[in-house]
């Protein structure tokens, strides 16, 4: 098949997928999303035969404005318009996850840092207040106090962009100081770990220590639920295990998925060939819908 | 090899470089973008922004 790896940077991610793509005799276009131009009709000369387009853009603007484009010119992006946007909005990933009856945190939103401190009172400390749009935990803040609230609040008014007077205000989870990471495939999870760290926030990114983790049934079904509430697609599922005592979790919560799944330090936490399987996947949806 | 376009060090680079990968200079820590790869060219790599991951 023809594939065409759009990319901003290329990370370990992208390289283990050039190298299984390249061995398994696939022709790979690499396409720099700095490099392309987009009009209203026509698909750009680097984006002509190609099979299939993974999307690896990094950032999330470039990934929902050329997914959309892609769609447009009608070709077949990995993953879709639709996912992209659902994913690279945390309020539309709530409310999908939710409508999808997923398990997800209590989440509101308000536009005021008064209806927000309202919010915050309503469900106590500590409370999460995390941006719209971002990743990697970045400007994430668990709030422990009043005082807390109000000075956050009001650093993020002044921030300038209007996406920080969105305030996005959720539940603490008091999860076993680790959370779940599942890479999936139309909602089949390839592999599974914990992310654990001593800090409220357990991002491999921030330096959280990983390991392989098991899946069981109830995590598996929560897993495909919420691909199949984002439409599907090459997801990071981000899981956290609720009701814990000496026999485990009594239930998972889903507080989030992820489109442009970096995979890196999964890979290096499991057996599983990661890049192998999601290169597997490739081929089989490009044989379907060719 | 390739050179540090930040602080003139040479960077011993491995084989299968890539168009587009990003290299840290072990001498002065900046992230160097290869632009090309035979041979070897180096520039520094763009600012990650607010909306960079995944």
């Amino acid at each position: 098949m023809r594939v065409g790896l759009l990319y901003s940077r290329i990370r370990r991610d992208e390289k283990l997928l050039l190298s299984e793509l390249r061995e398994r005799g696939h022709e790979v276009e690499k396409i720099d999303v700095r490099r392309q131009r987009f009009g209203l009709t026509e698909a750009p000369e680097a984006f002509a035969d190609l099979d299939v387009v993974l999307d690896r853009c990094g950032a999330t603007s470039r990934s929902l404005y050329v997914t959309r484009f892609l769609d447009a010119y009608g070709v077949p992006v990995v993953n879709s318009h639709e996912t992209a946007r659902i994913c690279a909005d945390k309020v539309e990933n709530s409310l999908a996850l939710a409508a999808a009856g997923v398990p997800t945190p209590t989440t509101e939103v308000a536009f005021t840092v008064e209806s927000a401190l309202d919010i915050i009172e309503d469900f106590g400390y500590p409370c999460v207040l995390k941006p719209v749009v971002g990743s990697w935990g970045n400007l994430m803040a668990k709030i422990d106090s009043r005082d807390a609230a109000e000075a956050i609040l009001e650093h993020k008014e002044t921030l300038g962009h209007y996406e920080h007077k969105v305030f996005y205000i959720q539940e603490f989870v008091d999860k076993p100081g680790r959370d779940i990471r599942v890479l999936a495939t139309d909602g089949e999870p390839v592999a599974a770990m914990v992310r654990s760290s001593e800090h409220w926030l357990t991002n491999a990114a921030r330096g959280a220590e990983t390991d392989s983790f098991e899946l069981d049934d109830r995590a598996r079904e929560l897993v495909a639920e919420a691909s199949e509430a984002v439409g599907g697609g090459l997801l990071g599922v981000d899981l956290m295990e609720v009701g814990v005592d000496g026999d485990g979790a009594d239930d998972y919560t889903v507080h989030e998925v992820n489109h442009t799944v970096e995979f890196k330090a999964l890979d290096d936490t499991v057996e599983t060939d990661v890049a192998g399987d999601v290169v597997s996947w490739l081929e089989d949806r490009v044989e379907v819908d060719g | 090899m390739a050179e540090c376009v930040e602080c003139g060090a040479e960077l011993d680079l491995h084989e299968d470089l890539e168009v587009g990968e990003i290299v840290d200079c072990p001498t002065c820590g900046t992230e160097l973008e290869v632009i090309d790869v035979e041979p070897a060219v180096l520039d520094q790599a763009p600012e990650l922004e607010e909306d960079w991951g995944e």
